[in-house]
């Protein structure tokens, strides 16, 4: 578990496609290189969306975590 | 002594909204609409400004021509709302105080986060961004046009696909295509946000020879050197740049402390009230739900929001519910158009575009100005919609 580490936790449970993956943009855009972004989805498209544009944008997903009834993403920002 | 409801903003919902409460409540309750210009605009039209199709004229009238007679109009901005006190302030000084509150306050165009937007790019979410941008593909000769979006929410998700369709035809009709593309720059990894009717139009994108570059969410423009560049990392040169600015709710929302930090409204999907607060609602583009920011969300909401004032005026139980319903239509281009309605439940099934959904929209188009704000649109077939309050409903109408 990489709680102690993460900087902003982002709860975007309920919310439909494509809101999680534009809260965690948002975050990536307002953030600085370092930081560590939780991000919690309920959202079945966000298991492909979220890395599919964290590989495109160049950061680096830390942890997936599947729960009962939503994923638990941790992001790094690198650049 | 009647009921005082007070409604910001004369857009579509407000003004609906208004017309609706007035006819329903007659003299339990006196009416105001707030709206800081008086002018009513019928947004959707903007495109069709841009692309030299109509005139700014057809597409703005006077806000007190759309009202009841006994809804009264105060043109004046809203600065301040005291929930607690029940008051509005205004910018002129004065201030109204209300019972019932409707904020159809809209969404503000924040052309200003881009650096460089302003200076390099056009639009066509404004009637004057609309004007400026058909003065400059007048110009237009052929070159490279990029059409991109600078931020998620914004209003009317198809607009920015309605526009390359109808953009590369402008450009075949006036013979330049062949010296021209178009490209749109989604910063998500489709067309737009609605999936479904993403996979319906890219191919139609495909066959039109209209590019589509995914997860590019537009970071900064340079106007100089024509180039435009993503969060991603990437960049892209332009002779012509079109941008849909990011949005925010308005300045009045965030003053008051009512909204997050976009200045959204949180907002009840169900009744439309506004959290913790019984007697102010929210609507259309000015909410934090997760549905389409477009005229036809303020649409089917404003029936709700009246009904519901209605029930708490005559200390009935509630009767409605909004259910998420949207219905908007997009245009293909070449006369034909797809439908797309959906709501909380079901996702659109939108058709292969044709020439009735074309009529449809124009017809609509034509209609918009002696139907919408008055409530004379008849009702359509809609999907269940279904709430925390059905159960209570149920009990009242037994």
């Amino acid at each position: 578990m990489t709680t102690a580490n993460v900087t902003r936790s982002i709860d975007a449970r309920g919310m439909p496609c494509p809101g999680p993956l534009m809260s965690l943009i948002g975050a990536i855009r307002e953030g600085t290189v370092g930081d560590m972004i939780e991000v919690l989805s309920s959202d079945e498209g966000s298991k492909t969306d979220i890395p599919a544009w964290i590989a495109k944008a160049g950061h680096e997903i830390v942890e997936v975590v599947q729960e009962p009834d939503h994923a638990r993403f941790v992001i790094r920002k690198v650049r | 002594m009647p009921a005082r409801v007070v409604v910001l903003g004369g857009g579509v919902g407000g003004t609906l909204a208004a017309n609706l409460l007035a006819k329903q409540l007659g003299r339990d309750a006196k009416v105001t609409v707030v709206d800081p210009t008086g002018m009513h605009h019928y947004q959707p039209g903007y495109l069709y400004v841009a692309l030299g199709q109509a005139n700014g004229r057809w597409l703005v009238r006077d806000e007190r021509t759309l009202l009841r007679r006994e809804v009264e109009l105060v043109i004046d901005g809203a600065v301040r709302i005291h929930p607690d006190a029940g008051t509005v302030q205004l910018e002129r000084g004065g201030s109204l105080e209300w019972d019932y509150l409707v904020l159809a306050t809209g969404a503000r165009l924040m052309h200003e986060q881009i650096p460089g937007l302003v200076e390099g790019s056009f639009g066509f979410y404004s009637l004057d961004d609309a004007q400026r941008l058909r003065e400059e593909l007048r110009r237009f000769r052929g070159g490279r046009i990029l059409v991109g979006v600078a931020g998620i929410p914004y209003k009317c998700p198809p607009a920015p696909v309605e526009f390359v369709f109808m953009l590369e035809e402008h450009l075949r009709k006036r013979g330049i295509r062949e010296r021209s593309e178009v490209t749109l720059l989604s910063p998500l990894n489709r067309a737009f946000t609605i999936e479904q009717a993403s996979k319906v139009v890219q191919p139609f994108m495909e066959e039109r020879g209209i590019g589509l570059t995914t997860f590019f969410n537009v970071e900064e423009v340079d106007p100089q050197a024509h180039v435009v560049s993503s969060l991603e990392g990437e960049k892209a040169e332009y002779d012509l740049l079109v941008l849909i600015p990011p949005h925010h709710g308005q300045q009045v929302i965030s003053d008051s402390g009512l909204g997050d930090v976009s200045g959204w409204l949180p907002t009840d999907r169900y009744t439309l009230q506004v959290q913790d607060r019984e007697r102010v609602f929210a609507m259309g583009d000015a909410t934090n739900l997760p549905i389409s920011k477009s005229g036809s969300t303020a649409h089917f909401e404003a029936p709700v929001i009246a009904s519901r004032i209605a029930s708490l005026v005559r200390g009935t139980a509630p009767k409605t519910n909004y259910g998420g319903r949207v219905m908007c239509f997009l245009e293909t281009g070449n006369r034909k158009a797809t439908v797309l309605r959906f709501d909380y439940e079901h996702p659109p099934t939108p058709p292969q575009p044709n020439l009735l959904w074309h009529s449809a929209k124009w017809m609509f188009n034509r209609m918009y100005w002696e139907t919408v704000p008055q409530g004379r649109i008849p009702d359509l077939p809609k999907a269940r919609e279904k709430g925390p309050d059905d159960e209570h409903a149920d009990r009242a109408n037994a």
